[in-house]
C-alpha cells in the first residue's frame, strides 16, 4: 500500500471500496497497528501530534475498534466473556456484573443472545453482532467494520443498519468496508476508493453512481453488468437430457428434513433460501460431508452409495464449502499443494504427482483463472480471498468433476471476481458440466441458474424456473405465499 | 542497477536462509563444532583399530555422536508425524522401548533367565516387538484420533504403565541373551568398523525418504495437521491418517527397543530409554517443526536429534557431572528452541527483508 490519504470525519459512515487485494484490510490493519507503518502519519480529534499506534491495545485506548470480517472472538468462552475479554479488572471481576451489563448492551442492540450462553452456540450472524456490541461499549470514536454483513441476511443486515445510524448521530465515525454496493449506497455518506494499493479517490456518495463506482474499483469502464448472461449459454432445459444426480428422501445429521434432489446434464440450479434455511446442510449431504441418515442417491440411474467425501469424489462430484477458511484452504501449504490436493487424493495414497506434473497442473490453473500469488510455492494464507476462493476451484476443476456444487462461492470477494465466477460456471455448463450455485445474492443465482429450489426451516419448500424465475416470485416463496 | 541487483539478491539470499528450517539446527551443528574446535582440536580426532574380538573399529567422539544418538534420531522420524498428525507428542515413547525391548527378550530367552542358546531366531523376536510396539502405538492413536483425547494425556497412560508392563512381560527377571550374534545391533558387525546402530539409522532415513516421495504420507499428514475439516472434505480420512502416523512412531520404537536391548544384551525396565520421549521432542522441535502441528521438515528433526546428541557429548567431554548436565543441556537447548521457533525464524527473516529494502532505498536517495 502507497500513499494513501484518508480522512474520516465525526459522525459519518464512510465506506472504503476496492477489490480484494486493493489494500483495504491492510490500510485497516494499519489503522490499528495490526500492521506497522512504512511511512505517513495518523492524525486524531483533539491531538495536536501524530498518534502513534503500534498495537491493536494502542488502538483501542485511542477509541479505534475493529469487527472483522472472520470472526476474532473466541468460540468457547461465553458472550459475555467475549465482550469484557481483555478489558476488564483482571483478579477480582466481578461476574454478575459483567453478566449484567453484557445483557442490558445486548438487549439495547436488540440481539438474541444471553451473556452467559456460549458464543459457539450461536450463529455467525450473532457472533458477528456481539463482536460489533464489544466494539460499541469500548465507547469508540471511530469503528470500523470489515465486512460486517457478508455472513448476514437481509434481516439482519437491516437492523445492524440501524445501529450503525444510531451510532452515527452519537458521533461515532464508522469505517464500512463491504462489497455490496446496495448497502454502501444504503447507508454511507462518501466513498473512498482503492486500488492496487494506492488512492483512486474520495467521493461524496451523491455524486458517484454505481456504474461508476464500479468502473473506479476495475480501473475501467463496464458497460453494464447484465451481459454477464449471455443467453446462449443459459441451459434451456430439454426432454432429452438425462438426469445425472437423483436423490430421494435424504437426509443427514445436520438437521435437515429428508428432501429429494434431481440434476440434468448441463445444467446450472441452485438451492435459495435465508440464511439458515438449510442450503448447505443439503449439498453437504449431497456430498456426504455431513453423515448421512436416510434416502438414497443415483447417478446416471443406477443406485451409489455416498457415507463419506471420497464416495462422492470417485463418482465425480466436487464440493466448493461454504466457509473458505475452515473447510476450505489448507492455510501452510502452498498453492500448489492446495490446487492438486483433492486430484491426488482421488489417485491414492502410493501414486503421488511428481513435482514437476504438480507444477504444470497449478501454472495452468493459476493462468486459467488469473490467481494472483507471487508463485506457485507461495502458501494459500498469504493470497486474498478472492485468490484463495479460485485456487479451491481450481482443485476442483483440476478434478473435471461431472458434477460441481459451488456452496457461497462468490461470498466476500471483489465484484471483478465474482463476475469471473459466474462467467465460468456458465461456460463450464454449457461443456456439459452439471453446476449447483448457492449465493445470498438471489441477482448472482438468477443471473446463472435456470432452476432454483427455495429452502425454508430446513425444508424444501418449492422449485422454480423458467418463467417463476424473478425476484419477486423468489422472495415470495421464501416467506412462504403471495406478499 | 546491476550493483542494485546483486545487492538485493544478497539479501534475499540472507532472508532465505533465516526462512529455511534447515538453518538454526545446522547453524547449531557448526557452531558445537566450532566450539569443541577451539577448545580442544583433538575432538574431532577419528583412530582406526582393532577391538579386544580383533575386529575392525573406528572410534572417537564423532563416532560416538553418531553411535549414541542412532536411537534418538529414529524416534525424532515417529515423533515428527505424529506432532505433524496430531499436534501433539507422545510421551510414552520411553516406555513403549522397554516394552518393546522386553519382548524381544521374552521371545529370544523363552523365558529363561539366561538361557545358553537363543530359543528363537532374533527376526523373529523383532518382528514380535515390532508388532506389540505398533499395536500399542494404535492404543495410543485411536485415543487420540478416534476419542480426540490430547495426545499428551492418551499417551501418559502407556508413559506410566508401559515399565511396569515390560517388567511384567518378563515375571520381573531381567534375562540375558548370550549369544554374540545378538551384539551386534547395538555394537559393531564384524569386518565394519561403522557402529551397527548409525547403519540402523541411516536405513530408517532412507526408508522414511523413499516413503515420502513415494507415496503421499507427507501431504496427507500436513494436510490434515493444518486443517482437518478440509481435508475431510478434500476426501481424506483425518483420523485413519493421524492413527496411522501413531503406528509408524510405533515401528521407530520398535527398532529402536533393538538397538537398545543389544546395546546390553539384557534390560532394565526402569532406566532403559528414560526420558528418551523428552529428547525426541526437542529434537522435533529443534528442528524448528511447529509443535502444534501442520508442516514439517524430516531432515530438520534429525538434524536436531544429533545437535542434542552433541551437546551431551560435549558437555561430557567437559566433565560436567552427571547430575548436573541436564541443566546445562537446558540452558543451551533453551536458546536453540528459540531461535528455531517460527516466529523467531519470521522475524529474522523480515530483518533480511528489511535490509534489502534499506539498500534500495539509499541507492534511490
Amino acid at each position: 500500500m502507497q500513499n494513501v490519504d484518508f480522512t474520516l470525519c465525526e459522525g459519518e459512515i464512510h465506506a472504503l471500496m476496492g477489490e480484494n487485494g486493493a489494500g483495504k484490510s491492510t490500510l485497516i490493519k494499519v489503522l490499528t497497528g495490526v500492521y506497522e507503518k512504512d511511512e505517513g502519519e495518523i492524525f486524531l480529534k483533539g491531538m495536536d501530534k501524530a498518534a502513534v499506534i503500534r498495537s491493536p491495545q494502542d488502538a483501542q485506548k485511542l477509541g479505534i475498534s475493529t469487527v472483522y470480517q472472520e470472526i476474532t472472538l473466541c468460540p468457547n468462552l461465553s458472550v459475555a466473556e467475549n465482550m469484557y475479554i481483555a478489558r476488564g479488572k483482571g483478579a477480582g471481576q466481578n461476574w454478575k456484573k459483567m453478566n449484567a451489563d453484557a445483557d442490558k448492551i445486548l438487549k439495547s442492540l436488540d440481539i438474541p443472545a444471553k451473556a452467559t450462553q456460549q458464543l459457539s452456540s450461536c450463529s455467525i450472524a450473532i457472533q458477528q453482532m456481539v463482536a460489533i456490541a464489544r466494539a460499541v461499549d469500548m465507547d469508540c470514536k471511530v469503528l470500523i467494520l470489515d465486512e460486517p454483513t457478508s455472513s448476514l441476511d437481509e434481516q439482519e443486515v437491516q437492523k445492524l443498519f440501524g445501529l450503525m445510524r444510531d451510532l452515527k448521530k452519537r458521533g461515532v465515525g464508522i469505517i464500512f468496508v463491504t462489497h455490496f454496493l446496495d448497502q454502501v449506497y444504503e447507508v454511507s455518506d462518501k466513498i473512498t476508493v482503492l486500488r492496487d494499493g494506492k488512492l483512486v479517490g474520495e467521493y461524496e456518495i451523491e455524486t458517484l453512481p454505481r456504474v461508476k463506482l464500479v468502473a473506479k474499483m476495475l480501473g475501467k469502464e463496464l458497460n453494464d453488468m447484465e451481459e454477464i448472461r449471455d443467453d446462449s449459454l443459459v441451459y434451456k432445459e430439454k426432454d432429452a437430457d438425462e438426469i445425472v444426480f437423483e436423490a430421494k428422501g435424504l437426509q443427514s445429521n445436520a438437521g435437515i428434513k429428508p428432501f429429494d434432489f434431481y440434476i440434468k446434464k448441463g445444467e446450472v440450479n441452485g438451492f435459495t433460501g435465508l440464511l439458515g434455511s438449510g442450503r448447505s446442510e443439503c449439498v453437504r449431504a449431497i456430498f456426504g460431508a455431513d453423515r448421512v441418515l436416510h434416502g438414497e442417491v443415483k447417478k446416471n440411474g443406477k443406485k451409489i452409495k455416498i457415507s463419506k467425501p471420497i464416495d462422492a469424489m470417485k463418482n465425480g462430484i466436487a464440493y466448493l464449502p461454504e466457509d473458505r477458511k475452515i473447510d476450505g484452504i489448507i492455510g501452510d501449504l502452498s498453492v500448489r499443494e492446495n490446487i492438486i490436493l483433492a486430484l491426488q487424493v482421488l489417485k491414492g495414497f502410493f501414486r503421488p504427482f511428481t513435482k514437476a506434473q504438480a507444477y504444470k497442473f497449478a501454472d495452468e490453473y493459476i493462468k486459467l483463472l488469473e490467481i494472483k500469488t507471487a508463485s506457485a510455492d507461495t502458501p494459500i494464507k498469504s493470497l486474498s480471498g478472492g485468490n484463495q476462493q479460485k485456487v479451491i476451484l481450481a482443485r476442483w476443476l483440476l478434478m473435471n468433476p461431472e458434477y460441481l456444487i459451488l456452496d457461497e462461492p462468490t461470498r466476500g470477494i471483489d465484484i471483478g471476481t465474482k463476475i469471473e465466477i459466474q462467467k465460468l460456471v456458465l461456460k463450464l455448463a454449457s461443456e456439459g458440466m452439471s453446476v449447483t450455485f448457492i449465493s445470498s445474492e438471489t441477482d448472482e443465482m438468477l443471473r446463472t441458474c435456470s432452476r432454483l429450489v427455495v429452502m425454508r426451516d430446513r425444508k424444501v419448500v418449492g422449485e422454480l424456473s423458467g418463467e417463476d424465475l424473478t425476484q419477486n416470485k423468489i422472495m415470495s416463496t421464501i416467506a412462504g405465499g403471495d406478499r | 542497477m546491476q550493483k542494485n541487483t546483486s545487492k538485493s539478491s544478497v539479501a534475499n539470499v540472507f532472508s532465505g536462509i533465516f526462512r529455511n528450517q534447515l538453518f538454526i539446527p545446522i547453524a547449531a551443528l557448526l557452531l558445537l563444532a566450532l566450539f569443541n574446535f577451539i577448545m580442544d582440536p583433538s575432538f574431532f580426532a577419528i583412530s582406526f583399530g582393532h577391538n579386544n574380538a580383533g575386529n575392525p573399529v573406528l572410534s572417537g567422539r564423532l563416532i560416538t555422536i553418531l553411535d549414541n544418538g542412532s536411537e534418538l534420531a529414529i524416534l525424532a522420524i515417529g515423533m515428527t508425524l505424529v506432532t505433524a498428525a496430531s499436534g501433539g507428542q507422545d510421551i510414552s515413547v520411553g516406555a513403549a522401548i522397554a516394552i518393546a525391548g522386553s519382548v524381544i527378550l521374552r521371545v529370544l530367552c523363552g523365558g529363561q533367565v539366561s538361557p545358553e542358546h537363543l530359543q528363537a531366531p532374533i527376526i523373529v523376536g523383532f518382528l514380535a516387538a515390532c508388532i506389540v510396539a505398533m499395536l500399542f502405538g494404535a492404543f495410543n492413536g485411536v485415543l487420540v484420533a478416534y476419542f480426540k483425547i490430547q495426545p499428551m494425556v492418551a499417551t501418559l497412560i502407556l508413559y506410566t504403565a508401559g515399565r511396569s508392563i515390560a517388567s511384567w512381560i518378563n515375571n520381573s527377571q531381567l534375562p540375558i541373551v548370550n549369544e554374540p550374534k545378538f551384539g551386534y545391533f547395538g555394537g559393531l558387525i564384524p569386518g565394519i568398523p561403522i557402529p551397527t546402530p548409525f547403519l540402523i539409522a541411516v536405513l530408517c532415513m532412507i526408508v522414511i525418504a523413499l516413503v515420502l516421495k513415494f507415496t503421499n504420507l507427507g501431504l496427507y499428514t500436513q494436510a490434515v495437521g493444518i486443517n482437518e475439516s478440509s481435508s475431510k472434505l478434500n476426501g481424506l480420512n483425518p483420523k485413519f491418517i493421524k492413527l496411522l502416523s501413531f503406528i509408524i512412531l510405533g515401528l521407530c520404537v520398535a527398532v529402536a527397543a533393538l538397538i537398545k536391548v543389544s546395546r546390553v544384551s539384557t534390560i532394565n525396565y526402569s532406566v532403559v530409554a528414560k526420558d528418551i520421549e523428552m529428547d525426541a521432542i526437542l529434537a522435533v522441535a529443534l528442528g524448528g517443526n511447529a509443535l502444534s502441528g501442520g508442516k514439517f521438515s524430516m531432515p530438520a528433526s534429525i538434524i536436531g536429534a544429533y545437535v542434542i546428541q552433541f551437546l551431551t557429548t560435549t558437555l561430557y567431554k567437559f566433565n560436567v557431572r552427571a547430575d548436573a548436565l541436564p541443566a546445562y543441556k537446558a540452558a543451551v537447548i533453551i536458546l536453540l528452541v528459540v531461535l528455531s521457533a517460527p516466529v523467531v525464524r519470521d522475524k529474522l527473516s523480515s530483518l533480511g527483508k528489511k535490509l534489502k529494502s534499506g539498500t534500495r532505498v539509499k541507492e534511490v536517495g
